[in-house]
């Protein structure tokens, strides 16, 4: 597997990488979840790399794994140029502290017995951080400012509070040991759309403010072109194609990217009218049993016979843009006329 | 214009708490006419399900359900349950957001599928099985014969929906009535799912309510569009008026809140705040606390009427929102 | 529209005032009469736990030989037993023992039961399995056999009757307790404390335990009732409290030749063991249905779109 940064980035300004990444869980009766299988990224300092996929693709593991939040089954997993694969318990805390996690539903991530200032204090406490309670009271204050919060909010619970400012919270806390790196997953999805708006715009000035590394895993097609500098799309446990946002938004080279890009509806009744949808038959395959060789050809408009003898590597479309694809740009060029075909 | 399949008037619902009333939706109308597609549109809070749950008399426990409901020119809201009922199933298929809350998990598909054309329609085991088939073959489940046997868990999300969908279709409703019905769906399994109902619509000139949250399925299948807040419509109109030319700061500003592909705008445009809950709705106009442009002093304590911009494209509010004005204010 | 300004929450609804736990607790407590009663049965308890011996009329092992088989009266409201002793003065006494040795054996199953069902429940596999067989091997005894058998061991009285029933009452605590913990560890909240780098005695301390304290408080109220009850029954065996220290269990077992004739020696101290149970028995049911993790979520009238 080849990594998908470009060569030249070096060790200083990469956070985080993941070489040929393999998660598998097992489920009984000798079957094993391919969650994620096979994967190599980097991260780089200053970053947002959005991890863009459907569910069962892989992407929440993968940001698991950069805490060492599941169990790796095998590839390496380094953070700040250390190979913290099979660091021991003790030393994974500090890891955890470099790379801090903000989840989906923040009224499920925070406990709703503490108030939401104790949760933020959380991090402080088990690094040893601030060492009076005053101390951190001082940091929770700063803290909730930080994102948007009145500093008096820390005596409350998380029930007092709403979807937007509660994710907030979640937000506050992830930064409490200022970490290196900020794994989102799914950090907008369960809020309501005007809210979704507002926690971008936070996490944008916090990342200009605070220099921070971002990796941003969402479903959310539209959320990841405008949160991220790189995109990573990820199918069934795999890295698909990776590029900047304008090169996979606007000239995708692999037949998934273009079929997921053409599903998703926008704002615009006359656009939706004359779109040409790549519409993908069936569904995602098991990642219990994923099929041999390319693991999209059983949805792929434009497979071949031979997809199904060869794992496709990623391939460099042009600077910075890969993709894994047998046939090359050929394939969705060959899906597009297809989806003409249909419409017209 | 043909007669409206489903016409709600003036439907309030409230909740009586110990803290006060709640008027979770107040005073909505809409029609929705054979063959169309109404989307009801709105933020959580907004009573988009409560308003369609109410007006078929799904409401919960302790709402009291004033106003008028016509289903196919008969008022549902003055039948006897029992006769509610009857019509409900017979007229009405529901899809809901979570495919598993409506399928029963120890039944075969088929068994679900063919028990209501067996209720409403009088057909025998043997017929309602046939039907059954013929309805999962229908939402584009692959061999119908073999997975009319198979048990809720062993489909996918997706294939779950076509179910639901099949049940849905079985009385060959008047109405189809999708509440966020692609919500938990991946994106190209949406895609599908929007397609297929488009296609069944086509052929079977079924009306359909779609409530959902997300602006971008309304604009590709929608004909109308009604935009709630608060528990009432603040804007309605033919889908390409409204996306074209919207009139509330509401619904612009929801309109500009999604990133827009290929633009990457430093910061997104937001409404400050959340969406209120029913119990704490301000007096006056309910979006008055988060609006950005408050354009009239009578905003605050005073509720602006439904008033007509263009034919059709009705907007609650004591001014035109006029969008330059809004940029302007707003820098 | 404006930008989110940083401050953009600050302009949101205001939100719900605070109610603390412990108020909306207390204030659904007292609109629920039956447990107001049991409520008050149990503070009475209490006192007579505490200050019994400084109420009582007469001393416990006060001796009258011209009032043998009084029957209630003034001087004696529960009459006087076949050693001329005052009943109401005994079975107010004896209340402390209840109380002590609820108390204390339902404190071991507490401490030692919760501690088993924390660690299986969190760390599952094989700890889980050790430990849980374990608890059911326990378990599968009858009651009052397990007790009897260590009695037989430690040999009779007020320690080794706590010890037995502690015992007896750490399987349905550590199962409470793991039961509530599996669910609780597969919380966000939790992996969002791993996340952070607690350790697993701080997330089990800070998190877990908080978490699962409302089934907890409910057991401990129900076992209370049983360990009383349990009490009693040892001791009508005479394998509990010896005589002449006056325990309910006992006495009911010293009136059960009287029944006839000097009714008032059983009746009392049974119908002391009754009223406690049906107390802590009754509390535990209203803080049940009140500690209904269900309640504890306002918001969710929030989800309802």
């Amino acid at each position: 597997m080849t990594t998908t940064g470009s060569t030249e980035s070096t060790a200083t300004d990469v956070v985080a990488r993941v070489t040929d990444l393999r998660v598998h869980f097992p489920v009984g009766r000798g079957s094993v979840v391919h969650a994620v299988d096979g994967v190599s990224l980097d991260v780089r300092r200053g970053e947002t790399l959005g991890l863009v996929g459907e569910s069962g693709s892989g992407k929440s593991t993968t940001g698991l794994a950069l805490l060492r939040l599941v169990h790796v089954t095998s590839g390496t997993v380094e953070v700040a140029g250390q190979d913290v694969t099979t660091w021991s318990r003790r030393q994974v805390k500090p890891l955890r502290r470099r790379v801090a996690m903000v989840f989906q539903d923040p009224s499920a991530s925070l406990d709703p017995r503490l108030t939401i200032g104790a949760s933020i204090a959380e991090p402080l406490a088990v690094h040893g951080l601030r060492g009076s309670k005053a101390e951190r009271r001082e940091r929770v204050g700063e803290l909730l400012d930080l994102v948007g919060l009145r500093p008096d909010m820390a005596d409350r619970h998380p029930h007092e509070m709403s979807g937007g400012q509660r994710q907030r919270v979640g937000i506050a806390r992830a930064l409490a040991g200022e970490p290196d790196l900020l794994v989102l997953d799914e950090p907008i999805a369960s809020l309501d759309l005007s809210v979704q708006a507002q926690i971008m715009n936070l996490l944008r000035r916090l990342q200009e403010e605070l220099g921070l590394t971002y990796l941003f895993i969402s479903h959310d097609l539209a959320a990841v072109e405008h949160m991220s500098d790189r995109v990573a799309v990820m199918y069934l446990g795999r890295i698909v194609e990776t590029g900047t946002p304008e090169q996979i938004y606007r000239n995708p080279a692999h037949p998934y990217t273009a079929a997921l890009l053409s599903a998703v509806p926008t704002a615009d009744p006359a656009r939706e009218r004359e779109r040409r949808r790549i519409t993908l038959h069936g569904d995602i395959p098991s990642p219990v049993d994923p099929p041999s060789g390319c693991r999209f050809r059983t949805r792929c408009p434009a497979a071949r016979p031979d997809c199904a003898e060869k794992d496709p590597d990623l391939y460099q479309v042009e600077e910075g843009h890969r993709a894994a694809c047998l046939y090359k740009v050929e394939a969705v060029r060959e899906m597009r006329a297809g989806a003409d075909r249909a419409t017209g | 214009m043909s007669e409206p399949v489903l016409a709600l008037e003036g439907l309030t619902v409230t909740f009586g708490s110990a803290r006060g009333t709640a008027r979770v939706v107040d005073g909505v109308d809409w029609a929705v006419h054979p063959g169309q597609t109404l989307a009801v549109v709105g933020e959580s809070g907004s009573g988009k399900s409560m308003t369609v749950l109410s007006a078929t008399g799904l409401a919960p426990r302790g709402a009291k359900v004033t106003g008028t409901v016509r289903l196919l020119g008969e008022e549902l809201t003055a039948m006897s349950d029992a006769d509610r009922r009857r019509a409900r199933g017979r007229h009405i298929g529901f899809v809901y957001q979570d495919p598993m809350t409506s399928l029963n998990p120890v039944m075969t598909v088929g068994r679900q599928v063919s028990e209501a054309c067996e209720e409403h329609l009088g057909m025998s085991k043997q017929e309602g099985r046939k039907r059954a088939v013929e309805l999962l073959g229908l939402v584009g489940i692959p061999s119908p014969e073999e997975r009319v046997d198979n048990y809720p868990h062993q489909f996918s999300g997706g294939m779950r929906q076509r179910v639901v969908i099949a049940m849905a279709l079985a009385n060959e409703p008047e109405v189809l009535i999708a509440d966020e019905a692609t919500t938990a769906l991946d994106v190209t399994t949406q895609a599908q799912i929007l397609e297929l109902v488009a296609g069944l619509q086509e052929r079977l000139g079924t009306a359909v309510v779609w409530i959902t949250h997300d602006l971008g399925v309304v604009a590709g299948i929608a004909d109308r569009v009604v935009v709630m807040y608060g528990g009432r419509i603040i804007e309605q109109g033919k889908v390409d008026d409204l996306f074209a030319d919207p009139a509330h700061p509401y619904t612009q500003a929801l309109l500009a809140a999604r990133p827009q592909p290929g633009v990457r705008a430093d910061r997104l445009l937001t409404i400050a705040g959340t969406p209120p809950l029913p119990t704490e709705l301000p007096p006056g106009c309910a979006f008055w606390p988060r609006c950005p442009v408050r354009g009239d002093a009578r905003c605050e304590h005073e509720e602006p009427p439904l008033v007509e911009v263009a034919p059709g494209h009705e907007v609650r509010s004591f001014y035109r929102a006029d969008p330059a004005v809004t940029e302007e204010r707003s820098a | 529209m404006s930008v989110t300004e940083p401050n953009a929450e600050h302009a949101g609804p205001a939100p719900t005032p605070h109610v603390s736990e412990r108020g909306r607790v207390w204030a659904a407590l007292r609109r629920n009469k039956p447990a107001l009663a049991g409520l008050f049965i149990l503070a009475v308890l209490v006192v007579a736990g505490a200050l019994g011996p400084l109420l009582a009329p007469y001393g416990i092992n006060e001796v009258d030989a011209d009032h043998l088989f009084q029957g209630p009266s003034r001087d004696h409201p529960f009459g006087t037993d076949d050693a001329g002793r005052d009943v109401f003065s005994r079975v107010l006494v004896a209340a402390r023992v209840s109380l002590l040795v609820g108390l204390v054996s339902v404190g071991i199953a507490l401490l030692v039961g919760v501690t088993i069902g924390l660690v299986a429940g969190y760390y599952r596999g094989v700890v889980d399995n050790v430990l849980m067989r374990c608890m059911d091997v326990l378990f599968a005894f009858p009651v009052l056999l397990l007790a009897v058998a260590i009695v037989a061991v430690l040999g009779r009285g007020l320690v080794t009757a706590m010890v037995a029933i502690g015992v007896v009452y750490t399987p349905i605590f550590a199962r409470v307790t793991r039961a509530s913990v599996l669910s609780v560890r597969e919380q966000v909240f939790v992996t969002a404390a791993v996340s952070t780098g607690a350790s697993d005695w701080r997330i089990m301390r800070r998190h877990v335990l908080p978490n699962i304290a409302a089934p907890l408080i409910v057991q401990t109220s129900l076992s209370l009732a049983f360990a009383i009850l349990s009490e009693a029954a040892l001791s009508f065996l005479g394998l509990g409290i010896q005589p002449p220290q006056p325990s309910w269990g006992r006495m009911l077992y010293d009136g059960r030749g009287y029944v006839q004739d000097a009714w008032w020696m059983g009746l009392f101290p049974g119908l002391a063991i009754f009223l406690v149970v049906l107390a802590f028995n009754i509390v535990g049911d209203a803080l049940r249905d009140v500690l209904d993790p269900r309640q504890l979520t306002k918001d969710e009238a929030r989800r309802t779109a």
